[in-house]
């Protein structure tokens, strides 16, 4: 190894109040696969709870040489929420074998770590463990929902600056964490390089709705009614695919797939509060017909107008195939006049 | 007699704590606990009963599929609904993908690095087993992450993505699939088949699926050395150590049945409890003697149940309930499934050594063997032009129950409907069974069992054999509280 290498980053990843989907998101890595990947950048993996062989007194012996800075802590990824309850006492998750908060854990590693990445919406903002009533009083790293805060506080910055950094997604793509991994490891990732929710803008400055494959039935307001339906489900199914930040339909999933490509809605999971929609997540609330949420960015004037000419113009193809669930019309040839 | 706490494992999916009697240097009594609570079942109450295949799947992500079936088939049980043909098919591929991903991980990633462990490196085998399967290291993890990743294409293309899918609805699935996804998935299935073939098994999957006795078994590792195959591998080492003598639970199995095709299971329900029994879930009862819960005094079915968290009580050293079967407490899982199914070659085992540490992973590999045979029928009967989804209405007031077998064993969901909402949605996964606490009648749970005389070895503070035993389970932690 050339002396001129960089140190290996050493990084250590944590779970709480979470389903562990997004650990098992990145193991679906490809081209190259995660253990390749983190190797090709240099990093050092402390811990995982899927991946390590260390487990009980091994791993509380590590985690303890980390508090006393025995062992350096590049970075902590914490997937899942913060748990506080109940009654803010942190009891909801105690670290196994240490009879101790994992709450109280998080906070004085987070402290001593270099960067500190949430992965996934849960230790974002508090994703699926906060709905409802939020019984296990669950909140993200720096935030609650929308508010600043969460466990670190609105203050938080790591020592070159950033904050917590959140890689939102329920579960998170697995290049949208390694490419973050990579860009930090290189020092390529600034302040300016996340959104407002804290998010890396390497994914979040795109839409669900780029590359969306049924844009032409979206156009059209040729619309799904039904699930397995293969029209637009903006209008009836809850889609909320043109207001999500994130690149699934550009970036597939699982080799071809995205959430539209499964036929079913978008149900915007890399935003704080995605777990409350406030109606069901299935069924587009609407005013009049008009469905409540509009596509990001588009005057609401402008998008009636565009969809009721839209709509007297749908061709019968993108009518008929919108409510099936394979292709009943192909598409024509035009007829050229010689 | 010493005590000795044993935390946090991993290579689980979520938190787990083994608290330990050790007498003689063996392991006297067990308790086991579950340390994280976040509460499914009362963010459930008051959401529209569609928004449970929105909230359920993500109680895990591990078995987050098998959460949508039985979140799926409650709904369809509570509307009358049955799923099409192409559904049930749909389904049946969806489901097996992650079963077969997660038998996978749990033998590579979480159970097999145990053995690559210092404590062994004087045993014959450990160079193999070491340069193969020691954890982040090993090379068997840079073939499979791949494997498993090409296999999970299917995903892609039938669900839209792992974990996480909306896909699986009461009436079907969301995403038909045609002619060339057929293909597709043939030609993934193929290359799938071919990992399995040439690194887990070195050879065929129906002479996996065909060995039918123990000397069928002795046979095949005879003529298959320990470098062949992961399998003769597990074989070798399983033979020396005597796994076969390690982790015996109750040797009474429950299994609801898996892979429903038009309206009857591919692999048959029912209980095993010295003998096949039919299954009558109207005795599933929870227990919450032992848990942090309160507010509910009996045992109850779980239509019933209540889950609320309570204050510290004495006796009480978990957040999971203890779910129980006539009062008995029963093993699940691969090894269930197939004893319950009638496989010949577990039949055998079962009645010579019962359940127990390799037993279960011989279960789970030759579940792997079956399932992807199953997948290869599955894809050539799905008929493209044919309904992927039926539709109705959901009743205002109405109740209804999904099962569902999870790589790890029976998972079930109760929903009850009033005015529209949810007024009851109580669920019970797999490693509830199976790494449930005392009861009222202070019947430990199968792993407290099956962990009771569990040796450690020379200079041991942390027995690795406890290490096997808990994996053994393939437990799903974030399942079992939920």
């Amino acid at each position: 190894m050339s002396e001129s290498k960089a140190q290996a980053l050493n990084l250590l990843w944590l779970q709480s109040g979470g389903c562990g989907g997004c650990s098992l998101s990145l193991l679906c890595a490809e081209g190259p696969d995660m253990m390749t990947l983190f190797e090709s950048a240099g990093i050092n993996l402390l811990w995982h709870p899927s991946l390590s062989e260390a487990s009980g007194s091994e791993l509380i012996e590590l985690l303890e040489n980390i508090v006393s800075k025995k062992v350096r802590l590049d970075i902590l990824c914490l997937e899942g929420s913060v748990v506080r309850g109940p009654n803010g006492t942190g009891l909801f998750h105690r670290l196994s074998g240490t009879g101790k908060p994992m709450r109280d854990w998080i906070e004085k590693l987070a402290r001593l770590a270099t960067h500190v990445i949430a992965v996934g919406s849960c230790a974002a903002y508090g994703g699926i463990t906060a709905a409802g009533s939020n019984p296990s009083e669950a909140c993200g790293l720096q935030y609650e929902d929308q508010m600043l805060g969460g466990l670190l506080g609105s203050d938080y910055q790591d020592s070159s600056g950033l904050p917590v950094i959140n890689i939102a997604g329920c579960p998170v793509h697995p290049n949208w964490v390694t490419e973050t991994l990579v860009q930090l490891v290189f020092g390529e990732l600034q302040v300016d390089d996340l959104d407002e929710w804290g998010r890396p803008r390497s994914y979040a400055d795109h839409l669900v709705h780029h590359g969306c494959t049924r844009n032409e039935f979206y156009e059209y307001k040729a619309s799904a009614e039904k699930p397995s339906d293969l029209g637009c489900m903006m209008e009836h199914m809850g889609c909320l695919g043109t207001q999500a930040h994130a690149d699934c339909n550009t970036r597939l999933w699982n080799g071809e797939g995205s959430c539209l490509r499964g036929g079913y809605a978008c149900v915007n999971c890399t935003a704080p509060g995605f777990e409350e929609p406030g109606h069901t997540f299935t069924r587009t609330p609407k005013i009049a017909g008009i469905p409540i949420g509009l596509p990001t960015d588009m005057p609401k004037a402008w998008f009636v107008a565009l969809a009721s000419l839209s709509k007297a113009a749908t061709p019968t193809r993108l009518r008929e195939n919108a409510v099936a669930d394979h292709i009943r019309v192909p598409p024509t040839r035009r007829k050229v006049k010689k | 007699m010493s005590r000795r706490i044993m935390g946090p494992f991993n290579r689980v999916e979520g938190d787990l704590e083994v608290d330990l009697d050790i007498q003689q240097g063996q392991v006297a009594s067990a308790q086991v606990s579950s340390s994280l609570y976040r509460g499914f079942e009362q963010i459930l109450q008051g959401k529209e009963p569609w928004d449970a295949l929105v909230y359920t799947p993500r109680i895990c992500g591990i078995c987050s599929v098998s959460q949508s079936v039985a979140a799926a088939r409650a709904l369809a049980d509570a509307q009358g609904l049955s799923a099409t043909t192409n559904g049930d098919l749909a389904i049946n591929l969806i489901l097996a993908n992650e079963n077969i991903a997660d038998h996978l991980t749990h033998f590579y990633l979480f159970f097999m690095p145990d053995f690559a462990r210092q404590t062994y490196s004087k045993e014959s085998w450990y160079p193999m087993v070491a340069e193969r399967f020691t954890a982040q290291t090993g090379s068997a993890t840079r073939e499979l992450l791949p494997a498993r990743a090409q296999f999970m294409h299917l995903m892609g293309l039938l669900a839209g993505k792992w974990p996480h899918s909306l896909a699986i609805q009461p009436g079907g699935t969301t995403r038909s699939v045609e002619m060339q996804e057929k293909a597709r998935i043939q030609a993934i299935l193929y290359g799938f088949r071919q990992f399995l073939q040439t690194k887990l098994f070195g050879d065929s999957l129906e002479n996996i699926v065909a060995l039918d006795s123990i000397q069928a078994l002795e046979q095949w590792r005879a003529d298959h050395k320990a470098d062949s195959s992961d399998f003769s591998l597990f074989l070798e080492l399983a033979n020396q150590l005597h796994l076969s003598r390690l982790g015996r639970a109750s040797d009474r199995f429950m299994s609801y049945g898996a892979y429903v095709l038009d309206g009857s299971p591919t692999f048959k329900q029912g209980v095993w409890d010295d003998g096949i029994q039919t299954l009558d879930t109207q005795t599933i009862t929870e227990d919450i003697s032992h848990s942090w819960m309160s507010h509910q005094k009996d045992p109850k079915h779980p239509f019933n149940g209540i889950t609320m968290p309570g204050a510290e009580i004495e006796q009480a050293y978990t957040w999971c309930k203890a779910p129980r079967l006539n009062g008995r407490v029963m093993e699940v899982g691969a090894l269930a499934r197939q004893q319950i199914d009638g496989h010949p070659l577990i039949r055998e085992l079962v009645l010579h050594s019962g359940g127990n540490v390799q037993n279960r992973v011989v279960a789970r590999l030759l579940e792997i063997a079956r399932g992807v045979i199953l997948m290869e029928q599955w894809v050539k009967a799905i008929k493209p032009k044919e309904p992927f989804c039926n539709h109705n209405a959901m009743p205002k007031e109405t109740q209804g129950y999904g099962l569902v077998e999870a790589a790890r064993g029976s998972l079930g969901h109760w929903i009850k409907i009033k005015r529209g909402r949810i007024l009851n949605y109580q669920i019970i996964a797999p490693t509830t069974w199976n790494f449930s606490p005392r009861d009222n009648q202070d019947q430990p749970g199968a792993l407290e069992l099956a962990l009771q005389g569990a040796k450690m070895r020379k200079g041991e503070s942390e027995p690795v054999s406890v290490q096997h035993i808990v994996r053994s389970f393939d437990p799903c932690m974030v399942c079992t509280v939920h």
